[in-house]
C-alpha cells in the first residue's frame, strides 16, 4: 500500500495543474488515470484542435497544452499510474483507502477527483447478447494477436484501428470487415491498402451493415449483420473485434456516496470539497452555482483544493500563503534555489 | 425562434421553443430534456448528442459537414437519418422540426 498526502484521479489539464499546486506547497501526490497516456480529453478528444482561452496563451493545441503542463511539473517528482481505473474509495479512520483496477492501493487523507466527464471506456456493440462473449471471443482491443491465427474474425469500424487490424490480421486469418457506410475515416493510404486486399480476396468487405446479433452457446459461432435496407446476413465467425472509439463513463465514482447532479459532483466553492470530508472534485466533473466548464476554471479549483488538502495532510502545521516570485521555500521546491 | 419536438425512446414528447442560433443540442440541454448527454459540449468530438431526424426533415436541414459522419460511426445505433444535434443550428426554417433521441448515447 502506498501512502501519499493526496491522490489525484485524472491526468487531464486540471489534474496536472492540481499536482503542481500540491507539490508547490510541499505536499506529495500521485496521479491515477484510466487512459494509457497523460492529457485527458485534451489528448483523447482534441489533440490537434487549437484552444484560444487559456490565460496568457493566445493559441495552443490540446497536445501542446498537455506538454506545457508537463514541463511545468518537471521540478517535481510525481508518480503516474496510467491505464488504471480507481475502483473503490473507502473510509479508513482519518484516511481514504483507494483501490485501482491495476492492483494498486493508496492510503491518503485527500482524494481529488479531476475526472473530466468520467473515465474513457471503449464504446460497445449495442445488442445485449454481445456481453456474453466479451473478452472471450469478442474484444474491443487486441492484446494477443496470435489467438487469431487461422481463424475467422469479423472486424467492425471505419477508423484506423479497424483498418490496421483488418490489414494485419488478413495475413494469417480470414477477415470480414464490416462498416456502417462506404466511406472510411482512416488514413487514405490505409484505406487504399484495405481496398486492394478486398480486390485480392484477402478481406471480405461489408459496408452499410451493422451488428445485429450474435449466436453460439459456449463459444461464438456466427453473427447477424443488418444492412441499411434491413436485409440480414449471417456470417460464420470465431472472433469479433469492435473499434468504435472511446466514450466517457462516470463508472465507479457513482458508488462513492457523493452528491451527484447528472454526471457531475456537487462541491463547495471554498475547498471544492464534496459532501465527503477529504474528497474534492475539480475541473469539468465538479458542479456549483455559476460553474463554467473551462480549463481555466479547473486551474483555479485545483489551486484551492490543494490548499484544503494541506490542512488534512499536515494537521499540526499552519499553511502559509507565499508567492513563487519571492518565497525561498517555493523557489527551493522549484529547484531555482539551493 | 423555432418550435422543436424531441421524442425520447420511451415515446415521451417534449416540444420547446429554441432561439435562433442555438443548436438543437443546446435546446435540449437548456430545457432539461433527457437523453442528450453532449459530453464534449458541442465540439463534434464525442457523439453523445446523437439524434434521428424525421425523414421529411432530414433533407431540409443543412447538410452534414466534414467530420460529422466520422463521429457518427461511433454513435450508439446510428441509422441513415442520424445527426449530431450539436451540428444543427436552429433558425426560423426549422420551426416544427422533430427529432428522436436514441435509447442510449453509449
Amino acid at each position: 500500500m502506498k501512502k501519499t498526502d493526496a491522490l489525484i484521479i485524472g491526468a487531464g489539464p486540471t489534474g496536472l495543474f492540481t499536482a503542481h499546486q500540491l507539490k508547490l506547497i510541499g505536499l506529495d501526490c500521485e496521479i491515477v488515470d484510466n487512459l494509457d497516456k497523460i492529457g485527458g480529453q485534451c489528448i483523447e478528444l482534441y489533440p490537434d484542435k487549437p484552444i484560444y482561452d487559456i490565460p496568457a496563451v493566445p493559441e495552443c493545441t490540446g497536445e501542446e497544452l498537455t506538454n506545457n503542463l508537463l514541463n511545468q511539473l518537471k521540478p517535481f517528482d510525481i508518480k503516474f499510474h496510467l491505464s488504471e481505473r480507481v475502483e473503490e474509495v473507502k473510509k479508513e479512520e482519518n484516511n481514504w483507502l483507494v483501490k485501482t483496477s491495476g492492483g494498486n492501493s493508496f492510503l491518503t487523507p485527500n482524494v481529488i477527483i479531476a475526472g473530466g466527464v468520467g473515465s474513457f471506456e471503449p464504446r460497445k456493440f449495442s445488442p445485449k447478447e454481445c456481453e456474453k462473449f466479451e473478452n472471450k471471443s469478442l474484444f474491443y482491443s487486441v492484446k494477443d494477436k496470435n489467438i487469431f491465427k487461422g481463424k475467422t474474425i469479423s472486424i467492425f469500424g471505419g477508423g484506423d484501428s479497424a483498418l490496421d487490424w483488418a490489414i494485419e490480421l488478413s495475413k494469417e486469418s480470414n477477415v470480414n470487415l464490416i462498416h456502417r457506410r462506404d466511406e472510411f475515416r482512416g488514413a487514405q493510404a490505409t484505406v487504399d491498402k484495405m481496398h486492394a486486399l478486398v480486390k485480392d480476396g484477402k478481406i471480405n468487405l461489408f459496408t452499410k451493415y451493422q451488428m445485429a446479433n450474435v449466436h453460439g452457446e459456449q463459444t461464438l459461432e456466427s453473427i447477424d449483420i443488418k444492412h441499411d435496407n434491413d436485409e440480414i446476413k449471417n456470417l460464420k465467425t470465431e472472433y469479433v473485434l469492435g473499434f468504435f472509439g472511446l466514450i466517457m463513463q462516470l463508472g465507479p465514482i457513482a458508488n462513492w456516496g457523493l452528491n451527484l447532479n447528472k454526471k457531475t459532483i456537487e462541491v463547495d466553492t471554498e475547498k471544492f470539497e464534496t459532501n465527503q470530508k477529504g474528497i474534492y472534485a475539480v475541473g469539468d466533473i465538479c458542479n456549483y452555482p455559476g460553474k463554467l466548464k473551462l480549463i481555466l476554471s479547473g486551474f483555479h479549483e485545483g489551486a484551492l483544493a490543494a490548499r484544503a488538502c494541506f490542512k488534512l495532510a499536515r494537521p499540526d502545521e499552519k499553511y502559509r500563503f507565499e508567492f513563487t516570485t519571492t518565497s525561498t521555500n517555493l523557489l527551493k521546491r522549484l529547484g531555482k534555489k539551493e | 425562434m423555432a418550435k422543436i419536438t424531441y421524442i425520447t425512446s420511451d415515446n415521451q414528447t417534449h416540444t420547446v421553443e429554441v432561439q435562433n442560433g442555438l443548436t438543437v443540442m443546446e435546446g435540449a440541454v437548456q430545457n432539461d430534456i433527457p437523453g442528450i448527454d453532449a459530453d464534449c459540449g458541442g465540439g463534434m468530438a464525442c457523439a453523445t448528442c446523437h439524434v434521428y431526424v424525421k425523414d421529411d426533415w432530414f433533407n431540409k436541414i443543412p447538410k452534414k459537414e466534414d467530420g460529422e459522419d466520422d463521429m457518427l460511426d461511433m454513435a450508439f445505433e446510428p441509422k441513415t437519418n442520424s445527426r449530431l444535434s450539436c451540428q444543427i443550428i436552429v433558425s426560423d426554417e426549422l420551426d416544427g422540426l422533430e427529432v428522436n433521441i436514441p435509447s442510449k448515447q453509449a
